[in-house]
């Protein structure tokens, strides 16, 4: 061809910076191993990353890289170990055999087979003395590889105020003396609760997002899958990871669907099904398999379970609604809270019909007070029993409490038609 | 962002060697753990059992395999990540456990960014 020419595509400074977001948590997680410190572990990991971007474009891409930055990063905190004067004991509790080995070899260094390294560090990153957007960033920091600009723009708070939340969080595990360590089997369960709250949230923070906004918000939905998928691998027996992976897989099915060329959202039941993602689906439906086969449904698997209801109707007409109205029975049970009951109303309504609903509505209002979808649930019922005055009166009311401009343009467009 | 990676190489004089595919199982367990591998599978050659489709001055022709082509495709990923780099550096371990356990094995990984994905 004319004019064409080779081009070896690899910048290594590009490919440092590849290979250090693939492996960043993993270097962290054994370095803080040996330092028993989160945030030096990240420091010297840090290092070993400004090594390679000196070092890589100069001598070549090593054939690890990955074990090239794990070696370099433990190296240098056995450097800092050998400076301290607690060195002795530390050495003689972690540093040991790392010191003994004479040849270190970079493709055994990213070993860490049961994962429990990544384990760790997960759940220091979201240990309970942190305030819970602590550990959404510190989360991201640690194990996502996200900068401290990239985080701030994610939770759309100033840079300094993200670096502060980090710092803070850093130096609290440091202060309270919170170990690297594994929680107790008596803990794990409160401890994993935890862990799996800070990725809905951060998945939660990236979904409620709409088009057009930062392109981070949305990465925030697949690094959130990123942290679930990966958790699944390292806790395989516990149903709830699994539930809440569905959950995301699910969900994030429905992103090319959920907003109209505009802009505009979509609601569920109006979104064109074809352009779902088939492929999140089937994996959001085997990780709801696996949850259901590794013991009974949490709130999350729950919540999986009444989205796989939707994925698997291929037509809105198609929804088993008693099939939901049930799962939120049982969800009730795990969580009471007033929204669940909300939703429980709606699918109650399309299962059973509008009156249904509407009793199950009564006496939320005072639980719910200034909540538009509350009227706005209300008047799809009325409308639905011809009682178009009282429906088109809740519609209003739903506009007048929304602060979403596009939404409030929903409402008053659904008043207008009745 | 989305990638799909293709494999091709031309028809080996030998089977793959065990240690080759237990090293690519272990890299695909790896890159599933790490949350970007989504989909994979690997393809039959297409003199056994494989056909294609064309169309060509309006009209439609099917022709059973083997294709023409030297260098057919084996098999596909489907990967998440953050960037382009990422989606071949994964291809890029892929081939380099090729040159290390499969001597003289030739061929190519072509890494293309699914269409319409954040």
């Amino acid at each position: 061809m004319a004019g064409s020419v080779t081009v070896t595509a690899t910048d290594p400074a590009r490919v440092v910076e590849a290979v250090w977001r693939m492996e960043a948590a993993r270097i962290i997680a054994g370095v803080a191993r040996i330092v028993q410190d989160v945030g030096l572990a990240e420091e010297l990991a840090q290092d070993a990353l400004v090594a390679a971007l000196e070092r890589w474009p100069r001598d070549g891409v090593p054939d690890n890289p990955g074990g090239w930055l794990m070696l370099t990063a433990k190296n240098r905190a056995i450097d800092l170990l050998r400076r301290r004067t607690v060195y002795e004991r530390k050495l003689a509790e972690v540093g040991r055999d790392l010191l003994q080995q004479p040849e270190p070899d970079p493709d055994g260094e990213l070993d860490d087979p049961v994962g429990d390294d990544l384990l760790r560090l997960i759940f220091t990153a979201c240990h309970p003395v942190l305030k819970p957007q602590q550990r959404a960033a510190l989360t991201l920091r640690l194990l996502g590889g996200l900068t401290t600009d990239e985080i701030a723009r994610a939770f759309l708070i100033p840079g300094p105020t993200a670096a502060q939340r980090i710092v803070r969080a850093k130096r609290t595990l440091a202060v309270r003396n919170i170990p690297f360590a594994l929680p107790t089997p008596d803990d794990l369960t409160d401890r994993l609760q935890s862990v799996l709250g800070v990725i809905y949230l951060i998945f939660n923070e990236g979904y409620s997002a709409t088009a057009g906004d930062d392109w981070i918000r949305p990465a925030l939905c697949e690094e959130a899958l990123r942290l679930g998928r990966i958790l699944a691998g390292l806790v395989p027996g516990d149903p709830e990871v699994h539930g809440l992976v569905a959950l995301m897989e699910l969900q994030a099915s429905r992103f090319p669907a959920r907003t109209a060329p505009d802009g505009t959202p979509v609601l569920l039941l109006d979104q064109d099904r074809r352009r779902w993602d088939h492929l999140l689906i089937r994996r959001g439906l085997a990780s709801l398999e696996r949850s259901v086969a590794a013991g009974p449904p949490g709130p999350y698997t729950l919540q999986a379970a009444i989205a796989a209801c939707h994925a698997e109707a291929r037509d809105p007409a198609d929804t088993d609604w008693f099939r939901i109205a049930g799962f939120y029975t049982l969800l009730l049970r795990r969580t009471d809270s007033p929204v669940v009951r909300l939703n429980h109303a709606v699918a109650a309504g399309m299962a059973e019909g509008p009156a249904a609903g509407l009793a199950l509505l009564d006496g939320l209002a005072d639980d719910l007070p200034g909540y538009p979808h509350l009227p706005a649930a209300r008047a799809e019922l009325l409308a639905r029993q011809g009682r178009r005055d009282e429906a088109r009166a809740e519609f209003i009311r739903a506009a007048s409490l929304t602060a979403n401009a596009r939404e409030r343009a929903l409402f008053e467009g659904r008043a207008a038609d009745l | 962002m989305r990638y799909l990676v293709t494999l091709k190489s031309g028809s080996p004089a030998s089977p793959p060697p065990p240690e080759l595919m237990d090293a690519i199982m272990a890299l695909g367990d790896e890159a599933t753990k790490s949350g970007a591998l989504l989909d994979t599978a690997g393809l039959m050659p297409s003199a056994a059992g494989g056909a294609r489709v064309s169309l060509s001055g309006g009209e439609l022709t099917v022709t059973d395999g083997p294709f023409a082509e030297t260098k057919e495709l084996i098999s596909y990923v489907v990967y998440q990540v953050r960037d382009k780099e990422e989606a071949v550096e994964w291809a890029s371990r892929f081939l380099r456990l090729h040159r290390d356990l499969w001597p003289g094995w030739e061929g190519e990984a072509d890494v293309l960014r699914v269409f319409g994905e954040e």
